[in-house]
């Protein structure tokens, strides 16, 4: 997977918290451009990056690939606000459920807009779902605010079940969604067509998401993340701040979930279920927090980690319980194993190795 | 009338499972300043153990020994093996890694005992307003709060788990072995918290039956204050009662949502939960 070359820029973050990336005298023509053009490059070449792959693997792993681009936006935007402002969400799973049911109620009820209009009007409507909870639980912190996005992620299936004529209860809803726009009929399959929209729309988000996280913003939030008290005196809103982070965050795991009803097209409660939300958190500490990188081992993980996960099963001819099971069992396991030997993730883990390698190629 | 008086004792039996489970947070809080998202998880396995045992024995008491047991062996292992090399590093690891437990002890039950609903008995007759099972509930809770209570209060082993707690340094300094108390503190909280488990399970069990109840102990512990076990045995039976109400007169699929509603706005008032004392801190 070699797509997120857009998020080159992000790797000083990680080391060094909250420091700008420095100048390096070798790249003056690269560090001149102004850095959202920078982050649009590194996207476009990102996106032409999961093309290759799509052509060279064929339709079979597009809908995988898909898989991959929407849960890393969802894991980025939880990196922004965990790993950015430090407030630990353990709810971003229902944030993809209002994107999802969004895209659904839209295809169904307003089935000749473009995808383009049902993933903007998506984005506002997780925008002002975001405020609203956001703004309930500014004042909450550390456990508190963890416990509180917990109920959520727990208790918004059930108005699945409350407003069952509309949203379908238990059964979900199911929607068509366009095909192959007819100039490129022939020349890809629905499938790839739609992992290519997904992952447009995803490489677009990523970079907003760099942007805004090697900007002002982002700077405050570290500083918030590492003092609040500190922050506020120097001057920081830190309230509205945490809000706006909060917000950031629910707009791309919203974005994510629409994507994700866009490929499937379908859309159930028990798809967004509490395990979603603990998982998507855990992978983003698994895949290492404080990098957009960390987002990408994240979101292969959590998608390759099942497959493998069910291969193995099949290949050892387990019970259908055993066969459910094992994929969340394998993904714990791994979770908790990543996190007693590289504390600080994936992307951590690889980094002291390439610090390791430079340090022998200087000395020898 | 009538109908209000069978959901208030519905509600405080409820409660008193509610209020167990909150207080074995508020144990492992105190002690590590930690919320332990695997409480669940260590429930669910300590049920299905008293599960397997009633159907080989018959006794539901033996059933009701061996999940306690299990609470405070498995409690004292994760916090030793699993918990402890992790926690070290940062406080979201810790949580991410009790996280971790979960799914691998939900996926594992899954995985042994089926994802299918399995009956569950209850201790005494559950038939009739306020019946001898809702009395055992309470009574049970209430028992194993003023235990607790006598524990920390009046015992040296209470008052060494509270000097760790506290200042673990001092604690050091003066003899009293940190780790060891930090263990006893899991496995008493998984015992509570399988107590917990006993009094919400029945009459079916299946690996996510505790999500639900999980979501209504934490926001009993919280509404009390994560710092306050006296807060989380209020807060349960509070909790417990509001529920009942919401899901008498509203619905029961909105149940966690009110949930959440209390949870936010108490804490919008008090962001420290209701018995809070204002704490002072040093920047």
């Amino acid at each position: 997977m070699t797509s997120p070359t857009t998020q080159r820029e992000e790797r000083p973050a990680a080391s060094g918290a909250g420091t700008t990336p420095p100048r390096t005298p070798g790249t003056s023509r690269w560090g001149a451009l102004p850095l959202p053009a920078r982050h649009l490059l590194l996207a476009a070449l990102g996106l032409a990056a999961v093309t290759g792959l799509l052509f060279a693997t064929g339709d079979l792993t597009a809908l995988r690939i898909a898989a991959v681009g929407y849960t890393m936006l969802a894991i980025a935007g939880l990196q922004l606000l965990v790993g950015g402002s430090g407030q630990v969400s353990l709810g971003h799973g229902a944030f993809m459920m209002i994107g999802a049911y969004s895209m659904a109620l839209l295809v169904l009820h307003q089935p000749t807009l473009p995808i383009v209009a049902n993933l903007g009007i998506i984005v506002l409507v997780s925008i002002v779902a975001g405020v609203a909870v956001g703004a309930a639980t500014a004042r909450l912190h550390g456990p508190y605010l963890a416990g509180a996005t917990l109920i959520l992620a727990v208790g918004l299936p059930g108005l699945t079940h409350r407003y069952h004529d509309f949203l379908g209860g238990s059964n979900g809803l199911n929607i068509r969604t366009a095909g192959v726009p007819p100039f490129l009929d022939g020349l890809v399959t629905t499938s790839e067509w739609r992992t290519l929209v997904v992952w447009t729309t995803v490489v677009v988000g990523l970079a907003l998401l760099a942007t805004v996280s090697a900007g002002r913003l982002g700077r405050r939030m570290r500083a918030i993340r590492d003092d609040e008290t500190a922050a506020s005196m120097a001057g920081i809103p830190v309230g509205k701040t945490k809000v706006v982070a909060f917000v950031i965050a629910s707009a791309a795991g919203g974005l994510a979930g629409g994507l994700q009803a866009y490929v499937l097209g379908t859309v159930t409660p028990s798809s967004f279920t509490l395990v979603l939300s603990l998982t998507l958190l855990a992978a983003l500490v698994l895949g290492g927090i404080g990098s957009l990188w960390g987002a990408l081992w994240a979101s292969v993980a959590i998608v390759y980690l099942e497959i493998w996960a069910t291969d193995l099963a099949r290949s050892l001819n387990m019970t259908r319980d055993a066969e459910n099971n094992l994929p969340i069992v394998f993904f714990g396991i791994v979770l908790i194993l990543v996190l007693r030997f590289w504390p600080l993730g994936v992307h951590g883990a690889l980094q002291n190795l390439r610090a390791r390698l430079r340090a022998r190629s200087n000395s020898s | 009338m009538n109908y209000f008086i069978t959901l208030t004792l519905n509600g405080l039996a409820s409660g008193a499972a509610y209020a167990a489970l909150a207080l074995a947070l508020v144990i492992i809080y105190q002690a590590t300043r930690l919320v332990n998202f695997a409480q669940p998880a260590l429930a669910l396995l300590s049920v299905y153990a008293a599960y397997t045992v009633t159907q080989l024995t018959g006794s539901y008491w033996i059933g009701f020994a061996a999940a306690l047991g299990t609470g405070l062996l498995v409690g004292a292992f994760v916090e030793r093996v699993v918990v402890r090399p992790i926690a070290r590093t940062s406080q979201l690891n810790a949580i991410i890694v009790t996280l971790g437990l979960l799914l691998v002890v939900q996926g594992g039950v899954g995985m042994i005992w089926g994802n299918e609903q399995h009956s569950f008995g209850y201790a005494f007759s559950y038939v009739g307003r306020f019946a001898p099972s809702d009395v055992f509930a309470l009574v049970s809770v209430g028992i194993a709060a003023l235990l607790l209570f006598a524990l920390y209060r009046f015992t040296p082993l209470g008052l060494r788990m509270r000097a760790a707690a506290f200042h673990p340094e001092a604690a050091r300094l003066s003899g009293v072995k940190v780790g060891m108390m930090l263990t006893a503190g899991w496995g008493i909280a998984s015992l509570i918290g399988a107590l917990a488990g006993m009094l919400a399970g029945p009459p079916f069990i299946s690996p996510n039956v505790f999500d639900v109840v999980f979501v209504f102990g934490i926001t009993a512990a919280v509404v009390g204050g994560l710092d306050n076990p006296f807060g989380a045995v209020i807060g349960g039976l509070l909790i417990g009662l509001g529920m009942s109400y919401v899901s008498g007169y509203v619905g029961p699929e909105l149940a966690t949502l009110t949930a959440l509603a209390i949870v936010v706005i108490v804490l919008s008032v008090r962001p420290d939960g209701i018995l809070s004392r204002p704490t002072a801190r040093k920047v």
